[in-house]
C-alpha cells in the first residue's frame, strides 16, 4: 500500500530544508523499496515546527516536527510510515494548529496547492458555484453582510467599494489584488497563494462576477518568486478546467486573470501606486479622488483588494455572511490571519477571530522571545505601525481597539522585539525606510524622512536634545497632515511610539563613536542610489 | 514595461542603457520615460552583478533577530560594502526590505532561493558551496 507523506513547499518550510527532506526519503524510500508517494503541501503554520513533515496513517495525519534529512533515514527505522516513532502526534491535535479558527486559510497546509482534486474535495468553487446562482448585487450584499473589510491594513469595508464598482455604467472594469505585501513581519499573502492559490482565483471570480469585471490582475512582489510561480501554474490549471475563460464553468460570463511581477518597490503596495506600476510606470501614488473604483486600471472602474480579503470571498459566499460575521468582535467580524514574527519561540501563522489580546497572541500562542530575555517591544502593522510596550499587551486585536492605542492592525503582522532593542534605532530606521521607498511626489514624505533621520541622528548624539526632540514632533505632525499617501502619514506612528512609551532611549549619553554596524545602518547604497 | 525589463535582467543580469532606446521605440514612449521607470525600482540593476547574489533582508523582523550582525560578518568577510560586488566577482550584497520569512529570521535569498534562520556559519556554509558548484 502507497503511504502518503506530506513535506511542505511553502518557501519558509523550503528555507529551513524542507526540499532537502523530500529529496532524502525520496531516495531512501527507492534504496529501501518503500512504496510512498509525497505530497507537497502548504504550511500548516505553524512556521517554527518546519519542515513539519505529515504521515497519512488510519488514525489520521501523523507530524514529525523540525525534521532534518539527516534524520531521515533514522526517521524511517523508528517507523515513519507506520506514524510510530519520535512526533507531535496528530498534526490536527498540535494545540498551535487546533486552536485556529481557520476559514480564509482552511485548506492551507492540508491539501496540495495545485491540485484541483483536492481542492474541490475541499470545498473548492463551493462558492463560484453559488454566486454564480445569484445577481451582481446581490453578491455584493452578501460580502457586504459578513462585515469583511480590506485585509491589506486599511481595513475598509469590502463589500462598500464592490457597490462603488458595481454601480459606475456598463464598460470594462477591473478586479486587482495587492499582493505586494511588503510590510516587515507579514507573509500571509505569501503563504495563501502559495499554499492555496484555487481560492485567490475562485475569490477574484466571484469579484468580476459582483462588480461586472471581466479581467483580473494579481500585483506580486518580486521577492516572491514561489508564489507567483504557484500561483500562474494554478491559473494555467483553471484555465484549462474552464475555471477561467470566456464562460465560467460554463455560465456563459467571462472573467480571466495574470499575474504580473513587481520590482522591489515598498511603495506599490498603495493601491494608486500599483495601478501605475500594473501600467508600467514608475509606481508613483496618484491623487485621490478619484477613487480607483471609479478610475483606476487604464482609467476604468476598479476593485483593488488584498489577496485574503479577495481570498475569504469564496467561504463567505459558500457558508454565507452570517457564519463568517459570527466571528470576531465590535466592528472587526471575521477572522484574521496575525502573523507572529520576530523575536519569537512559536513564530508561525495563526488565524483567529478578531478579539484575543496581543498578549495571548505572544504569550499563549507563541511562547515568548525566541531568545527568552524579557520582551521590550512589539510593534504590530508592519513598518508603519506602532510600537507597543508590555504594558499595552493586553489591547485586543481588532482595528478599533489598536486604533484607539494610536496603532494599527494593518496586515496582521506582530514583530516581537527583547530588551536589547534600542527603540532610537528603531525610530530612527522608520525614517530611513520611508526615505529609502518614498515615491517622490510629495514633500512631506521624500524630504520630510529625511530630515527626520538626521533629527534623530542628532537625538542620539545628545545634541540640542530638547529642541531636536521637540522638532521631530513638529516633523512628523506635518507627515502625518500632509502627506497624500499613508507611507509619509503613517511613519510617525513607529515614531511617536517609540519616543511615547520609550523615552528613556532617547535619554541615553551620547554613544562614544559610530561602530562599523551603525555607519553601515546609516545610509545604505539603496537610499543613496534615490 | 516591468516584463520587458525583468526580461532583460533575467538575461543579461541587468538592464544596459543600451536598452533604453529600444524599449523606447518599442513601447512608443521617450527614453526619459523608459530611464524613470528603470532607476524608479529597486530590483533593476545598472551594471553587470556578481556571480551569486546575496540578498540580506534588514527590516523590523530580522533587526529583531540580529540581522545588523549578519550584515557585519558578511561585510568584513567579504571585504565589500551592502550594494556592491565582491572584487573577484563572485558575490552581489543587496539590502532587501522583507522576503516575507519573518517567523524565521533571519531571512536571506541567496540566487532566488529563500533562507531563513540564517546564522553566520549557516551563511559561511552556503556561500562555500554556491562558490564550490556554481
Amino acid at each position: 500500500m502507497t503511504t502518503k507523506i506530506y513535506v511542505p513547499c511553502d518557501s519558509a518550510a523550503v528555507s529551513v530544508g524542507a526540499d532537502e527532506v523530500a529529496y532524502a526519503l525520496r531516495a531512501e524510500a527507492n534504496r529501501r523499496g518503500l512504496d510512498i508517494l509525497i505530497v507537497r503541501n502548504g504550511s500548516r503554520g505553524a512556521l517554527w515546527l518546519e519542515p513539519l513533515v505529515e504521515v497519512e496513517t488510519e488514525r489520521g495525519r501523523v507530524a514529525y516536527g523540525n525534521v532534518e534529512a539527516a534524520a531521515v533515514p533514522g526517521l524511517l527505522d523508528s517507523g515513519l510510515l507506520d506514524g510510530a516513532g519520535e512526533n507531535l502526534g496528530l498534526a490536527d491535535e498540535i494545540p498551535y494548529i487546533k486552536d485556529q479558527e481557520r476559514l480564509t486559510f482552511a485548506r492551507v497546509g492540508i491539501t496540495d496547492p495545485v491540485s484541483l482534486d483536492d481542492y474541490l474535495a475541499h470545498g473548492g468553487f463551493e462558492g463560484l458555484k453559488r454566486a454564480l446562482t445569484m445577481q451582481p448585487a446581490e453578491i455584493v450584499e452578501e460580502v457586504t453582510n459578513s462585515g469583511l473589510r480590506g485585509r491589506g491594513g486599511a481595513g475598509f469595508p469590502t463589500g462598500i467599494k464592490w457597490r462603488t464598482v458595481l454601480n459606475e455604467p456598463e464598460q470594462q472594469k477591473y478586479i486587482v489584488c495587492n499582493a505586494d505585501e511588503g510590510d516587515s513581519g507579514t507573509f500571509a499573502d505569501r503563504m495563501l497563494m502559495e499554499g492555496d492559490p484555487f481560492t485567490l482565483i475562485e475569490g477574484m471570480t466571484i469579484a468580476g462576477l459582483a462588480v461586472g469585471a471581466t479581467m483580473g490582475y494579481v500585483y506580486v512582489r518580486s521577492e516572491y518568486p514561489d508564489a507567483f510561480m504557484t500561483l500562474n501554474r494554478a491559473i494555467e490549471i483553471a484555465r484549462e478546467t474552464g475555471y477561467l475563460g470566456a464562460s465560467v464553468s460554463g455560465s456563459g460570463k467571462a472573467f480571466d486573470m495574470e499575474a504580473r511581477l513587481g520590482a522591489g518597490a515598498y511603495i506599490c503596495g498603495e493601491e494608486t501606486a500599483l495601478l501605475e506600476s500594473l501600467e508600467g510606470k514608475r509606481g508613483v501614488i496618484r491623487y485621490k479622488p478619484p477613487l480607483p473604483a471609479i478610475k483606476g486600471l487604464f482609467g476604468q472602474p476598479t476593485v483593488v483588494n488584498n489577496v485574503i480579503s479577495l481570498a475569504t470571498v469564496p467561504i463567505v459566499l459558500a457558508k454565507g455572511a452570517e457564519h463568517y460575521a459570527n466571528f470576531g468582535m465590535g466592528r472587526s467580524k471575521g477572522t484574521m490571519p496575525f502573523q507572529l514574527a520576530g523575536n519569537i519561540k512559536q513564530g508561525g501563522l495563526v488565524e483567529k477571530a478578531f478579539g484575543l489580546t496581543l498578549r495571548e497572541a505572544i504569550y499563549d500562542i507563541g511562547g515568548g522571545t525566541a531568545t527568552e530575555r524579557p520582551l521590550r517591544a512589539v510593534q504590530v502593522g508592519g513598518p508603519l505601525g506602532a510600537y507597543f510596550p508590555e504594558a499595552l499587551l493586553d489591547t485586543p486585536l481588532d482595528y478599533e481597539a489598536m486604533a484607539a492605542q494610536r496603532g494599527l492592525l494593518g496586515h496582521g503582522g506582530i514583530v516581537v522585539f527583547d530588551d536589547t532593542v534600542d527603540m532610537a534605532r528603531q525610530a530612527r530606521f522608520a525614517m530611513e525606510f520611508c526615505a529609502a521607498e518614498s515615491c517622490g511626489k510629495c514633500t512631506p514624505c521624500r524630504i520630510g524622512s529625511t530630515r527626520g533621520v538626521e533629527v534623530i541622528d542628532k537625538i542620539i548624539e545628545d545634541r540640542d536634545r530638547v529642541k531636536n526632540v521637540e522638532l521631530l514632533e513638529e516633523l512628523c505632525e506635518t507627515m502625518t497632515d500632509a502627506s497624500l499617501c499613508l507611507l509619509g502619514g503613517l511613519t510617525p506612528y513607529p515614531v511617536l511610539s517609540a519616543m511615547g512609551h520609550f523615552p528613556e532611549d532617547f535619554d541615553k549619553p551620547a554613544p562614544p563613536e559610530l561602530e562599523d554596524v551603525e555607519e553601515n545602518l546609516k545610509f545604505s547604497p539603496r537610499t543613496l542610489n534615490r | 514595461m516591468l516584463p520587458i525589463l525583468h526580461a532583460l535582467q533575467e538575461e543579461f543580469g541587468y538592464v544596459d542603457d543600451e536598452a533604453i532606446p529600444l524599449i523606447a521605440d518599442a513601447l512608443n514612449l521617450s527614453k526619459a520615460e523608459v530611464v524613470g521607470v528603470v532607476h524608479f525600482y529597486h530590483d533593476y540593476r545598472h551594471e553587470v552583478p556578481g556571480r551569486h547574489i546575496l540578498k540580506v533582508c534588514r527590516a523590523e523582523a530580522c533587526q529583531s533577530m540580529g540581522c545588523e550582525s549578519l550584515v557585519g560578518h558578511l561585510t568584513s568577510k567579504l571585504a565589500t560594502a551592502m550594494g556592491e560586488t565582491t572584487a573577484d566577482g563572485a558575490f552581489s550584497l543587496d539590502t532587501v526590505y522583507c522576503l516575507g520569512n519573518c517567523a524565521l529570521s533571519p531571512a536571506v535569498m541567496l540566487d532566488g532561493r529563500l533562507y531563513g534562520k540564517v546564522t553566520n556559519d549557516r551563511i559561511d556554509a552556503l556561500l562555500e558551496r554556491v562558490e564550490a558548484h556554481p
